[in-house]
């Protein structure tokens, strides 16, 4: 268990009384965010309702988290302080104009909601979530995704529009409802990504893809790097647009490359036949997707590597023989053409091994490895979570400009910020 | 010319040389205007830098002395985007060709940003790749205008646009820093500038490289005629086919006056009494393809089509295309002169969108030739009009922005490609909020603090479009963090 720590004093009365109508309550040890126990804690009901209880914040000058489904609040860097936590929970709401395909949807939509409501009409989120029972919000704040993005996009690809509330508590809107649209500056992108640290999103809109009528996986045992490497060069040669190429690299029990087709029942049988040619060697074909596919496990330290493609296969034996050296584990995945790969430390793993790793991997030119989740140990040990950041400055000015007081999830991001 | 540019020139020949800065009347002329030929101003200086190192070197001269500058690629932009500002330095990337690498293992290139799009495709070919983002300009435009305008191009429905395919970029702030953003791996660390600066239509700086992922070709490509007997026929069919479950790679339509004036231009078969025709292009792998074309042609047959045309080898299909590719310039020869509008409905809005937009150029008398990519919305009706009437331009513009309207007011957008620029700056107010401008206007400033970096372009300025009230002036957020505690 984590020592609990708070940063604040007691709730000053009239912060309560400015958010009446949120359900304000004092925060206890079970809303912990990153170590951190929040003051306060508020439930707006919903857009407008949230632009108030931020506006409240900004007048009293409160730290802010957003929690969705409470899946990652122990991403990033532990925030510095937290006076008021706010639950997205409320705000909900799926607006599916299938026909379009396209969707707009509260933040606090579990995923699982939005994929049922989705399903049911033939249609689909192309982004594998990495994790179970997280919300929409979250999702996009963690801006993270699984294999199948080589063919739809990663998740960032896919959201066309936002509703956001400032620091300050002003309701804005960046993008539309439309798949094309170039008006104004792109921020849902920043928002993506950007563990609530320029703004509460509030709902956001995707666009969608029909489901495939049929789905295959072709999957093969990797003897090695070089081994990969040719797999992965002979699928490039061939023209079978996999949906994803996912390698699979415990320390035990061997590497496995995964590929995924999707389309038309009748294609299935030539293109499964160029992939298996492709990959040589014995192959199994199944028509349903791994167990676990895209996820992460919900413990543990998780580090997302990312790589020039052709290199994927290499980042990921230096990550594994790194840490084995230290006599640990470590569980690499990821998609092997787009060169994103996650790696997956057992609860536990020593910080000087995750240090070695991270450093590692980040002194190869192109490389970066982001701790995405650390175990506190790891956070303790002051291990650098990021690395060198290009466009840290930059990036500093844009987190000025949207939150001149840094009061939103404080100290989560890069640099600090 | 102002004080300030005449003391910068002949720092600027130290920088760029003595052929890489014009100052003669007579040279900046060809400069004067973009894509949008109607707006001209002519620029103060233009200089042509051939290394990052000198696009630095001029942006902290500029920034230095508080002078402004405009970014320019080929100058094929359709809004105004590099108009130049008549006390500023036109930079132009033109001297920025070179080809870095071309990376087949990592299914990417690495270019100057002046470089042709198509180059890239050219260059890719052989290897069985190509690059997907292809605007019509694309044997000109640069891949520098590409990115500053998100471009896309009529494959975009399937294959993204231009910020779907740029991995990295290096940058030179208005301020002169040079900055790295992505490279050849996909993500980076932090916030992703790279799709941010991605569509900011030169205002946050000057893009020096582009690293850009290349896509497989594809197995099979069929490309399909089909004709209609209404417009309402068409745009129904299109909305059939969208939510069907079929993915194509582009869906284009054009109406009768569009036919019209294409087949008095080009050797194409469309049928002369069509109301509209629309062509669907599927790719991928060959049994999809085949699936999803008998799939297309029925849902077109059972929205009326009155006849179905497909075509698989490259000379045919080139020849389906021939006709849509040349609708801007016949629109060209059949009118004086006309606006390419450029909004965005939802797909499924289009037949109503379409009705009443006839019904404006029936009550205004002002013809509108409708040549759009369907399968995303993205209308582009010409507003034809004879510029020797002196009325005749206001009387285009006042249908023009009708459309504008209309794309709001069914949720969609006013620009799906073109981009804002000089062209549609005050009319942002009628997509976005007040606040959403403001949120805008901050984020720009956290990019270029003084200004400098091609202004009075995408936002609306009170000295362009009049006050607006609720506008944002006052203290800087910047200013305002520096009293703030900092760590
Ligand atoms: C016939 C025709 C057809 C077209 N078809 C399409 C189409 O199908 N799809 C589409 O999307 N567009 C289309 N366009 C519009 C235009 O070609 C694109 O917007 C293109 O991307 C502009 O590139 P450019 O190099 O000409 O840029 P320019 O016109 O020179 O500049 C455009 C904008 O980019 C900025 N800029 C240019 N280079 C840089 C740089 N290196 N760094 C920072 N900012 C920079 C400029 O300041 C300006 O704001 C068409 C234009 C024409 C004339």
């Amino acid at each position: 268990m984590r020592p609990v720590r708070s940063t604040t004093g007691p709730v000053d009365p009239s912060v309560l009384d400015d958010l009446a109508g949120s359900g304000p309550r004092p925060g206890t040890p079970g809303d912990v965010v990153g170590g951190v126990v929040p003051t306060v804690v508020a439930r707006p009901r919903g857009e407008a309702d949230a632009a108030r209880v931020m506006a409240a914040a900004a007048r009293h000058g409160l730290s802010v988290v957003s929690r969705g489904g409470g899946t990652a609040l122990d991403w990033g860097a532990p925030p510095r302080s937290v006076d008021l936590l706010v639950e997205t929970a409320a705000l909900t709401g799926i607006e599916h104009t299938a026909d379009d395909l396209v969707v707009t949807v509260g933040a606090g939509t579990p995923v699982a909601e939005l994929t049922d409501v989705l399903g049911a009409a033939g249609q689909r989120l192309s982004a594998d979530p990495v994790r179970v029972g997280g919300t929409v919000g979250g999702m996009v704040a963690t801006g993270v995704c699984g294999p199948r993005r080589l063919l739809f996009g990663a998740l960032r690809d896919l959201v066309i529009g936002m509703t956001v509330v400032r620091a300050d508590g002003v309701l804005t809107r960046t993008g539309g409802r439309v798949v094309k649209n170039v008006a104004g500056y792109d921020l849902a992108k920043l928002h993506t990504g950007g563990q609530g640290t320029l703004g509460m999103i509030t709902s956001v809109t995707f666009r969608l893809h029909p489901t495939p009528p049929a789905l295959r996986v072709v999957t093969a045992a990797v003897s090695s790097r070089a081994h990969g490497e040719r797999m992965a060069a002979a699928l490039r040669a061939r023209a079978v647009a996999p949906s994803a190429v996912a390698l699979d690299w415990p320390s035990e029990g061997g590497a496995h490359l995964h590929v995924v087709l999707e389309g038309m029942a009748e294609g299935m049988t030539a293109r499964v036949d160029g992939v298996r040619a492709a990959l040589g060697g014995d192959t199994v074909v199944s028509e349903r997707l791994p167990e676990g596919w895209g996820l992460v496990p919900a413990r543990g330290t998780l580090g997302f590597v990312a790589c020039p493609p052709a290199e994927s296969l290499a980042a990921a034996e230096r990550i594994g023989e790194l840490v084995r050296a230290a006599d640990a584990d470590v569980l690499v995945r990821g998609s092997v053409p787009s060169g994103a790969l996650h790696a997956v430390f057992p609860p536990g793993t020593g910080a000087d091994v995750i240090a070695t790793a991270a450093e590692g991997v980040r002194s190869r030119p192109g490389w970066s490895l982001t701790l995405m989740r650390a175990e506190q140990h790891v956070h303790e040990a002051g291990v650098d979570l990021w690395g060198e950041v290009p466009g840290l400055p930059l990036m500093r000015s844009v987190k000025d400009a949207l939150d001149p007081r840094h009061r939103l999830a404080p100290g989560r991001f890069v640099g600090g910020i | 010319m102002s004080e300030a540019l005449t003391t910068l020139i002949p720092r600027l020949r130290d920088i760029c040389g003595p052929d890489g800065v014009l100052t003669e009347a007579r040279e900046r002329r060809a400069y004067d205007h973009d894509g949008l030929t109607h707006r001209r101003s002519l620029p103060g200086v233009v200089v042509l830098p051939t290394t990052t190192a000198q696009v630095a070197a001029v942006l902290r001269l500029c920034s230095g002395t508080g002078v402004p500058f405009v970014p320019r690629g080929a100058g094929t932009g359709l809004s105004g985007g590099a108009l130049p500002h008549h006390e500023g330095v036109l930079l132009t990337t033109a001297r920025m060709r070179r080809v870095v690498e071309v990376d087949i293992p990592n299914e990417c290139a690495v270019v100057e940003p002046g470089v042709p799009n198509l180059d890239i495709t050219t260059l890719a070919a052989p290897h069985g790749y190509y690059y997907a983002p292809d605007p019509s300009s694309q044997a000109v435009c640069s891949v520098g205008g590409n990115v500053a305008e998100n471009s896309g191009g009529a494959h975009c429905l399937k294959y993204g646009f231009t910020a779907t395919h740029v991995r990295g970029l290096e940058l030179v702030t208005p301020e002169g820093e040079v900055v790295r953003l992505g490279g050849k791996a996909p993500d980076g660390t932090g916030y992703d500038l790279v799709r941010a600066v991605i569509g900011s239509e030169g205002t946050l700086g000057v893009v020096t490289e582009v690293t850009v992922g290349l896509t497989r070709l594809p197995e099979r490509t069929v490309t399909l005629l089909a004709a209609f007997d209404s417009l309402d026929a068409g745009g129904a069919a299109v909305s059939a086919i969208v939510s069907s479950g079929v993915l194509p790679s582009a869906v284009e339509m054009m109406d009768a006056l569009s036919i019209e004036a294409v087949k008095a231009f080009v050797d194409c078969d469309y049928p002369a009494d069509a109301a509209a025709v629309l062509i669907v292009e599927l790719d991928g792998p060959a049994a999809d393809v085949d699936a999803h074309l008998t799939e297309v042609v029925g849902l077109c047959t059972a929205h009326g089509a009155r006849r179905t045309h497909t075509a698989s080898d490259d000379d045919e299909r080139a020849r389906i295309w021939a006709g849509r590719k040349a609708a801007f310039d016949a629109v060209g020869r059949m009118s004086p002169a006309y606006i390419v509008q450029d909004g965005v409905v939802p797909r499924t809005a289009l037949p109503e969108v379409l009705r009443r937009i006839a019904a404006l150029s029936e009550e205004s008398g002002i013809r509108v030739a409708n040549v759009f990519h369907a399968g995303d919305g993205n209308l582009h009706p010409l507003v034809m009009f004879d510029d020797s009437d002196p009325d005749g331009y206001r009387r285009a513009e006042e249908v023009s922005g009708a459309i504008l309207d209309l794309c709001v007011e069914y949720g969609g957008s006013i620009t799906g490609e073109h981009g804002v620029g000089a062209d549609k700056a005050c009319s942002m107010p009628r997509m976005y909020s007040p606040d959403d401008l403001d949120t805008f206007e901050r984020f720009r400033r956290a990019f270029d603090p003084s200004g400098i970096a091609n202004p009075d372009k995408l936002l609306p300025t009170p000295r362009l479009c009049g006050e607006r009230p609720g506008v944002r002036k006052g203290v800087h957020p910047l200013v305002e963090s520096g009293r703030a505690t900092q760590f």
